[in-house]
């Protein structure tokens, strides 16, 4: 009992706003209206964080960083393969959090945040399947291998199209969005398992030589671009679902009257219109 | 939440099930919004309004089948999540399908319900001996180890209905109970709900039958407009219209 | 109909027994899929089959076969269960038996494992029963028969449990038979991976226990957590 928000006498809710921290900001921002208005504000950060990362990554590990003894060239393609495998492994566990947020807590913009999340999460999958069977033609001369990072690769896109169709077959979309999240954690459950079973299984039949994940300690000039990639894909990633987003956000929120107020001609002209109809329909 | 009622009269008899400012939304549509009721032992509740309205979705969150609402459903005066065993085994829900097995006979598909309601009597001679006679208060003696496929749908109905004799519950919540009975079965129905009633328990139950006899019953009507809702109390019966069989009847009834 | 019956409300709601409608709801399941014969042996004859299949689509050679066999027996018995899953809870969810299933006191995930457990007894095990008869005809050396059955036995508990969670999350939907395979058959490759991995080194001579543990340590998991998934997929599925 030492906190003055404690004693009886005093109301809780005056207290509330001066207290900070992640919390009740996250509260805060699980309102659509309250999160439309301030993503608005963090997308131009984000797509200049993404471009220019990905820009000095990509010239810098493309044209500078050195060739890699044994592999040459063709090793330059961990820029965009690895950092497409480890958004593809994030993203799931995005949709995981999402789910667990969305069905436990019942806040509906985590189901947002996972619908819009879940195909650019298929997609990084698949580029990542993509740049890594590209680079399986100068490495072992042949498009396909049944490498174990690239067959869990290939399972853990078959997880997300589930997910995503799981989504879509419900007439009722509350419906969808509850399977959806139920499968998407029982995914998440079993990434390990069956990553732990394909490496097992990979290593009973043929052991690798190359393998994309385990390079060899690597010099600064070589890592140092890839972090700016993975940086830079982090970044892109966070913008693309973020607009999804607010598509999925004003979809959803088309009937209520923020939506219709932001979409009213004379509140299109001032930007911060959303944040205005936010505390009138908040009340 | 006040965790002590605040008069005697409260403490004494708080309603077996009430509902405060009850909302369900699905899709973005909300079916109710602001919905308020309360139903004491004794009284039937007949849930009315057009397709579409969510009287099968109000009776689903009364049952305890549908939680996505908002507000807050009270059996005895606590929230149902709460006292969860006690509120399921005093529930009795018949749905639109009657929730029997074709391959399996009419006192097979007893006996499950039994074992799932927990019938007191240990003995499965005992039981199913209840469930014989329950089977003989619907009209099915001499139908009891017939596969319930080769009987009619009013039929498998009955066997449904006979779970109402069959275990002693407080709150029967029927979808829809009079669907493809005869006119006997209706009438010996609907001197059952009565009988149920008078022994304390209670009914809410989607119908558009019109009782003959209306003491003890109440009607809900949803959706009598977009985002509208009417509710109708009447002990003595004086809105019953007897004559009214649509629904547009009933709504002119509660405006 | 008469209203005799009708005895006094009791106070408290009676007590019942988990073990009792555990054991009623099993033995419902039992009985009917008993009566209806011809359905039981649908996922037999599919199993068999399949196995038919792979000798005319690849090479009746006796030692290529011998070397498949291990993985075309896991794949086909795989194949078979999961056709037999989008039943598992339909009719249940048609007939309106489901939703009062779901509506007794009893914790829903204890009573689901009935129906998986019933599930099981009436596909897991008869075909890896029947396994060793089509082990013979693609030439599987006879001492690798009991891990088969066994491997087969362990491994489809889990398949049942796991194809339970998408029979739950697509029985509401009209046709969810193609894609409870798309969401349940990625999630089978870990059981693949070693029910077919314990078959083929009993094949090479190897000791196979280690398999079988890890198979059971599968069971173990699937048993603590596909039963929460199983019932929250039925809850939401009751109400379309």
């Amino acid at each position: 009992m030492t906190a003055d928000s404690d004693s009886p006498q005093a109301p809780a809710r005056k207290v509330r706003p001066r207290k900070g921290g992640l919390w009740p900001w996250l509260h805060r921002m699980g309102a659509p209206a309250t999160f439309f208005a301030a993503s608005q504000r963090w997308l131009p950060w984000l797509w200049a964080l993404a471009i220019m990362a990905l820009v000095a990554g990509s010239v810098w590990g493309l044209a500078f960083a050195p060739a890699d003894y044994q592999q040459g060239n063709s090793f330059r393609i961990i820029y965009v393969h690895v950092p497409a495998a480890i958004l593809a492994q994030s993203c799931f566990m995005l949709l995981a959090v999402c789910a667990l947020i969305f069905l436990v807590w019942k806040i509906k913009l985590a189901d947002m945040v996972a619908t819009a999340a879940a195909p650019v999460g298929a997609l990084m999958t698949a580029l990542a399947l993509f740049s890594g069977s590209v680079w399986g033609i100068p490495t072992w001369g042949t498009w396909w291998i049944w490498d174990a990072r690239l067959t869990s690769m290939l399972i853990q896109l078959f997880l997300y199209l589930g997910v995503i169709v799981l989504r879509g077959s419900f007439a009722s979309r509350d419906s969808g969005s509850r399977a959806a999240s139920i499968l998407a954690l029982v995914g998440m459950v079993n990434i390990p398992i069956i990553k732990y079973s394909v490496d097992w299984w990979s290593t009973l039949h043929q052991p690798a030589t190359f393998t994309l994940s385990e390079a060899p300690p690597m010099p600064a000039s070589m890592w140092i671009p890839l972090l700016m990639m993975v940086i830079g894909f982090y970044a892109l990633f966070g913008a693309l679902v973020l607009m999804r987003t607010r598509v999925e956000v004003l979809r959803r929120e088309s009937r209520k009257q923020w939506v219709r107020d932001l979409l009213s001609p004379s509140s299109r002209a001032r930007p911060d219109a959303a944040v205005v109809a936010t505390e009138g329909d908040k009340s | 939440m006040p965790s002590q009622p605040a008069s005697d009269e409260v403490r004494s008899a708080p309603p077996l099930l009430a509902v405060v400012a009850l909302g369900c939304e699905r899709d973005e549509r909300w079916l109710f919004e602001g919905l308020d009721l309360s139903l004491h032992a004794g009284e039937i509740l007949q849930v009315e309004g057009p397709n579409g309205s969510g009287k099968t979705t109000l009776l689903k969150i009364l049952s305890g089948q549908f939680h996505d609402y908002e507000g807050e459903v009270l059996w005895r005066g606590q929230p149902t999540s709460r006292v969860r065993d006690d509120f399921l085994g005093s529930l009795l829900y018949l749905g639109h399908q009657p929730g029997i097995k074709g391959t399996l006979t009419a006192l097979e598909n007893l006996a499950w319900y039994q074992a799932l309601g927990g019938q007191p009597q240990a003995k499965v001679e005992a039981r199913r001996e209840l469930a014989w006679a329950a089977l003989d208060a619907v009209g099915l003696a001499g139908f009891e180890d017939m596969p319930a496929q080769q009987l009619s749908a009013g039929q498998q109905r009955r066997i449904a209905l006979a779970r109402l004799h069959l275990t002693p519950r407080r709150l029967w919540v029927l979808d829809e109970p009079f669907t493809a009975i005869d006119r006997d079965g209706v009438q010996a129905l609907e001197a059952l709900l009565l009988a149920h009633a008078q022994r304390g328990g209670s009914v809410v139950m989607t119908t558009h039958h019109r009782f003959s006899q209306a003491s003890r019953l109440r009607r809900l009507c949803l959706g009598a407009k977009e985002g509208e809702k009417a509710e109708q109390g009447s002990e003595q019966g004086s809105e019953q219209g007897v004559g009214g069989k649509d629904t547009a009847s009933t709504q002119g009834a509660s405006a | 109909m008469n209203h005799e019956l009708l005895t006094a409300l009791p106070e408290a709601p009676p007590t019942s027994s988990l073990a009792g409608a555990f054991k009623a709801t099993l033995a419902r399941d039992l009985r009917q899929a008993l009566r209806r014969r011809s359905e039981l042996i649908n996922p037999l004859v599919f199993f068999a089959l399949v196995i038919t299949l792979f000798p005319l689509g690849i090479s009746p050679d006796k030692a290529l076969l011998a070397t498949l066999a291990p993985g075309l027996l896991w794949v086909a018995a795989l194949l078979a269960t999961l056709l037999s899953l989008d039943g598992l809870f339909r009719q249940d969810l048609e007939d309106g038996s489901l939703e009062q299933l779901l509506l007794t006191p009893q914790p829903l995930p204890l009573l689901v494992l009935a129906k998986v457990a019933g599930h099981w007894l009436l596909t897991g095990l008869p075909l890896a029963l029947m396994a060793p008869l089509l082990g013979v005809m693609l030439g599987l050396p006879s001492g690798a028969f009991g891990v088969l059955i066994a491997s087969l036995a362990l491994g489809s508990m889990s398949l049942s449990l796991i194809g339970a969670i998408g029979a739950a999350l697509t029985v509401g939907l009209r046709r969810g038979g193609v894609l409870l395979s798309l969401i349940i058959l990625p999630l089978y490759i870990p059981v693949l991976i070693f029910g077919a991995g314990a078959v083929q080194s009993a094949v090479n001579g190897m000791p196979s226990l280690a398999h079988l543990a890890i198979l059971g340590a599968m069971l173990a998991l699937a048993l603590l957590l596909a039963p929460l998934a199983i019932a929250a997929g039925l809850r939401l599925s009751i109400n379309g």
